[in-house]
């Protein structure tokens, strides 16, 4: 008896995967017709499942599969030819037997629905457009389902049979259509074993190693297996953090290798996790084919990286939220043909999926070619919703504006469809994604399409994080939610932070930020838990008093929920790769943190919830206060009255100020590794070539101011877009948050203005200038762009 | 034909206290811990054994108990949940004791608070009592009221 359950299990499992693969083909031959090869395909699938269900007995299933078999092969003859009708149809068969399918899973029986009339449906489809009507239906469909049988039995001959005749195949395609009916389907069985030893030698090769190379493993045993890899990531961190293996030499080198091995296994393991995203993609062309006949749209499906891999639970967290954007562009993105022809354009509409992989995350993006957002209406919609309010509303960005539409109860639509535009939705779908550590931004123009695009990381058990220290505990930051860390010191707290009617802000870069105290929020005052336990940390007991005792302040700045804020801490220690624990059941309760995790040196650190913890401290969601934050954003494009610039000695006397905005990297170069290209000077650094410009020559500063600072030169990387340059300098000074006043104009080519930077006369280079000068252009990138960058505005105040 | 069960002993100011030794899974040595700010008193804090990161209750605050000495440390005894393992802080770890159940009496009358409700069975033994404790509501820690 277990033995057949295991079967119906596995005939289960096939059958789901042959109609998923059923029903892409479908929509496939519907945008390719002629595709014979993809007829075949589904032929072969449908026969299959047809098949195994007789061998188990499920009658009705087989009858059904059988109908659809019975047209699947008239089709593949080539006697008829595919309509929607005949498609629709296909596909209701699929859905058909899938429920049973699912019928089967939960009772063991296929059920009683008997779906005569989808199958009257499909015999009557039979008849075709093309008019072989002197073959009766009953015949017809006999004689074709007895075919694969026939040609099963004749394996061994029908081989020989191709071998002998190579224009069997020809001859019988030829005669099929006008053919008497027993001869004609005679030799289609013998087309029909053709057709699949033909595809053996090339197909077979393939599909034989991808049976043999694949196994199927139970998803609990590879979570199990990731546990105990995370485990072992760190014991390994533990043993290379000990400090007897500096002593041993031996075992220093076997836990360099232990360390290099538990990398490539956590990596390996990780990937057997990794699912293509074309797994969730492939079920969209379905959803819009069906949505876009429901609201008389006509739309097509573009896909881009369907092989973009990211761990299964990430897959089945984003689903959801997918399918939701992409019924809401199906439904409110995409015009109706007529209004689509009168803005001038064609009247098919185009979805665009599109994923990528980028900086360790994957990127998602939803794009529609359609009528784009109306901010006024969102506005609009907005007020009256009574999510925001009309002096709100003046202050807002357009992108503030956008962003509305995530909020709960919002929604343009005018009229609520089954589809979509019940108001709930995309607060769920933003909801959903950050629970995920995932952000989704918006951009819309109107008139010409939208575009939603998702970030997510790669997956779930092992994260970046900042490791922070606040009242002698360690807590893990989630890097996704980090967006700079600030040190003040001295004079510079009193300057920079100020309190507000009892709430701290801090002046950064000439915007409010809202600052929290982590040891406030999580009640660990630092005196109590000294007392507390006192042998727990080493560091003196006032080490830690941000505010009164000690004289810096440490502000992560993070962001949850789309507002910014800033959490001051005690101590900033490192970033770290943590494997992420779920607290008990006992600590379920505790809305701040978002798990534990272990330590390198064995201790439990607790992982900060960031949106919890904005929660608690009571913080709201204020546009006046987004609107500071895109001020923020303004300052960092450098019309802020406040810029951080990279302070550098060129020559005896020359200091110079480089926007920090614009600086890559800072290098340290030998003389040696410089080389000449067209006569200038380069250097081959992270596999480009990258021109050096040696400033103390094109600006003509007198001398070198030591000579002898050995081959080691200091290099500024400065980066605008694709292009990059090398800046030689001789020594690097500073970086500065100033406010810029342009003393003096400039005469000299390269040098924008000077100014008086920390009581020295400083000439703030021309940065475009340079790029512009020196820097090689790629092909593909226009000159136009780059000049519209508002780069020199740098301190064009 | 009397029944025998084996609980596993321990002291908690001075009181002799037993669960039974099946839902034990292990008794450590005090084990460094983290302290989880907003919880719950109860939970002192999260401690790593081998890889896995367990909640440490103290039994004497669960049981309404007064606070234990700064200077001796707690001994860890670990049970097994449905939710995974949960470490129970208590003053000092007893023996495994094999008793017949015709030495049970039910927890009298005149027992008051948390220890009425936690408390199933009294061990009348030669050397005192041994209180059994309901192990799956000990390790269920009253929600935290909002500071």
């Amino acid at each position: 008896m277990s033995e057949m359950d295991e079967a119906i299990q596995e005939f289960l499992i096939e059958s789901d995967e042959n109609l998923s693969q059923v029903e892409q083909d479908l929509l496939e031959l519907e945008t390719h017709p002629d595709g014979s090869d993809i007829l075949a395909n589904i032929f072969r699938a449908v026969h299959t499942v047809k098949g195994t269900c007789s061998f188990l007995g499920y009658s009705k299933l087989e009858s059904l599969a059988h109908t659809g078999e019975t047209l699947l092969s008239l089709l593949r003859d080539g006697d008829i030819t595919l309509t929607p009708a005949i498609a629709s149809a296909l596909l209701k068969m699929v859905d058909a037997i899938r429920q049973m399918l699912t019928c089967i899973q939960e009772t063991t029986v296929d059920g009683e629905e008997e779906y005569g009339e989808l199958k009257a449906l499909l015999t009557e489809l039979q008849k075709g457009d093309v008019a072989p009507s002197s073959q009766s239906d009953a015949a017809s469909s006999d004689q074709v389902s007895e075919a694969p049988v026939d040609a099963d039995q004749t394996t061994a001959e029908g081989e020989q049979v191709v071998n002998e005749e190579p224009s069997a195949d020809e001859v019988a395609l030829s005669v099929s259509p006008t053919a008497v009916a027993p001869v004609e389907h005679a030799s289609n069985a013998a087309v029909v074993e053709e057709k699949k030893e033909k595809a053996a030698p090339s197909g077979d090769g393939k599909s034989q190693s991808a049976v043999d190379a694949n196994i199927r493993v139970d998803v609990g045993l590879l979570d199990k297996l990731m546990n105990m890899v995370g485990e072992l990531v760190l014991t390994r961190n533990q043993i290379l953090q000990s400090p007897m293996i500096l002593d041993d030499a031996a075992l220093q080198t076997s836990s360099q290798r232990l360390s290099l091995i538990t990398s490539e296994l956590q990596e390996g393991i990780m990937k057997t996790r990794m699912q293509p995203i074309g797994n969730i993609f492939g079920k969209f062309p379905r959803v819009v084919r069906d949505l876009s006949m429901n609201c008389g749209k006509q739309i097509r499906v573009e896909m881009e990286g369907k092989e973009t891999e990211l761990d299964k639970t990430l897959i089945e967290a984003i689903k959801d939220p997918l399918t939701h954007l992409v019924r809401n562009s199906v439904d409110h993105g995409i015009e109706t043909p007529d209004v689509r022809q009168s803005n001038g354009k064609s009247s098919e509409g185009i979805l665009l999926l599109r994923a990528y992989h980028e900086g360790g995350q994957v990127n998602i993006e939803i794009t529609d070619d359609g009528g784009g957002i109306n901010t006024q209406r969102v506005a609009e919609t907005g007020v009256k919703r009574g999510v925001v309010t009309q002096d709100q509303i003046a202050k807002m960005s357009e992108r503030e504006l956008l962003n509305l539409i995530f909020m709960p109860g919002f929604s343009t639509a005018e009229k609520v469809t089954n589809v979509s535009g019940r108001g709930v939705g995309m607060d769920v779908v933003r909801t959903n994604i950050e629970k995920i550590g995932g952000t989704i931004d918006i951009q819309a123009h109107l008139g010409k399409g939208t575009t939603f695009k998702l970030k997510v990381p790669l997956t779930l058990a092992i994260i970046p994080a900042l490791i922070i220290t606040t009242g002698h505990e360690r807590f893990a930051i989630p890097q996704v939610s980090l967006l700079e860390l600030v040190r003040l010191e001295g004079e510079q707290i009193k300057k920079f932070i100020d309190t507000v009617h009892g709430a701290s802000v801090c002046r950064l870069r000439g915007t409010l930020l809202p600052l929290l105290h982590l040891g406030q929020i999580v009640g660990l005052d630092v005196k109590e838990s000294g007392s507390k336990n006192p042998e727990t940390m080493e560091s003196p007991a006032d080490a830690s008093d941000a505010e009164a005792v000690e004289n810096v302040v440490n502000i992560v700045v993070l962001q949850a929920d789309g507002q910014r804020f800033g959490l001051v801490v005690d101590e900033i220690n490192d970033t770290e790769e943590i494997v992420v624990k779920p607290l008990s059941k006992q600590l379920k309760g505790v809305p701040v943190f978002a798990g534990a995790t272990i330590m390198g040196d064995g201790r439990v650190a607790l992982i900060l919830d960031v949106l919890g913890l904005t929660n608690r401290a009571g913080m709201t969601i204020q546009h006046t206060e987004n609107s500071r934050i895109d001020q923020l954003e303004k300052g960092f494009d450098g019309i802020g009255s406040r810029d951080t610039l990279l302070i550098v000695k060129v020559g005896e006397t020359g200091q110079l100020a480089i926007p920090l905005t614009m600086v890559a990297r800072l290098e340290e170069i030998k003389m040696a590794a410089l080389e000449k290209a067209c006569g200038k000077e380069v250097i081959q650094y992270r596999g480009e070539i990258l021109p050096i410009i040696q400033l103390c020559d094109v600006l003509s500063y007198q001398g070198t101011p030591d000579a002898d600072s050995g081959d080691a030169l200091q290099m500024v990387v400065i980066s605008h877009g694709q292009r990059r340059i090398g800046l030689v300098v001789d020594r690097i000074v500073d970086i500065v948050d100033e406010h810029l006043q342009a003393k003096q104009g400039s005469t000299k080519p390269g040098i924008l203005c000077s100014a008086v930077i920390q009581g020295h006369v400083t000439d703030v280079l021309d940065v475009q200038q340079l790029i512009l000068d020196y820097a090689v252009l790629p092909a593909e990138e226009s000159v136009e762009a780059f000049i519209e960058d508002p780069v020199g505005e740098f301190v064009g105040v | 034909m009397n029944e025998l069960k084996q609980y596993c002993t321990f002291l908690l100011d001075g009181l002799f206290f037993g669960v039974d030794v099946l839902g034990v899974q292990e008794v450590i040595k005090f084990q460094p811990m983290t302290q989880v700010p907003l919880a719950s008193r109860v939970v002192s804090g999260l401690i790593n054994l081998r890889g896995q990161i367990v909640t440490a209750i103290d039994l004497r605050r669960r049981l309404e108990l007064d606070d234990r000495d700064q200077d001796s440390p707690p001994m860890n005894v670990v049970v097994q949940t449905d939710d995974g393992p949960v470490s129970l802080l208590v003053d000092d770890i007893g023996d495994v004791l094999e008793v017949s159940d015709d030495t049970l009496e039910p927890p009298p009358p005149t027992m008051k608070g948390i220890a009425r409700e936690l408390i199933t069975g009294v061990h009348k033994l030669d050397e005192g009592l041994l209180l059994i404790l309901d192990m799956s509501k000990v390790v269920q820690v009253p929600q935290l009221k909002e500071v």
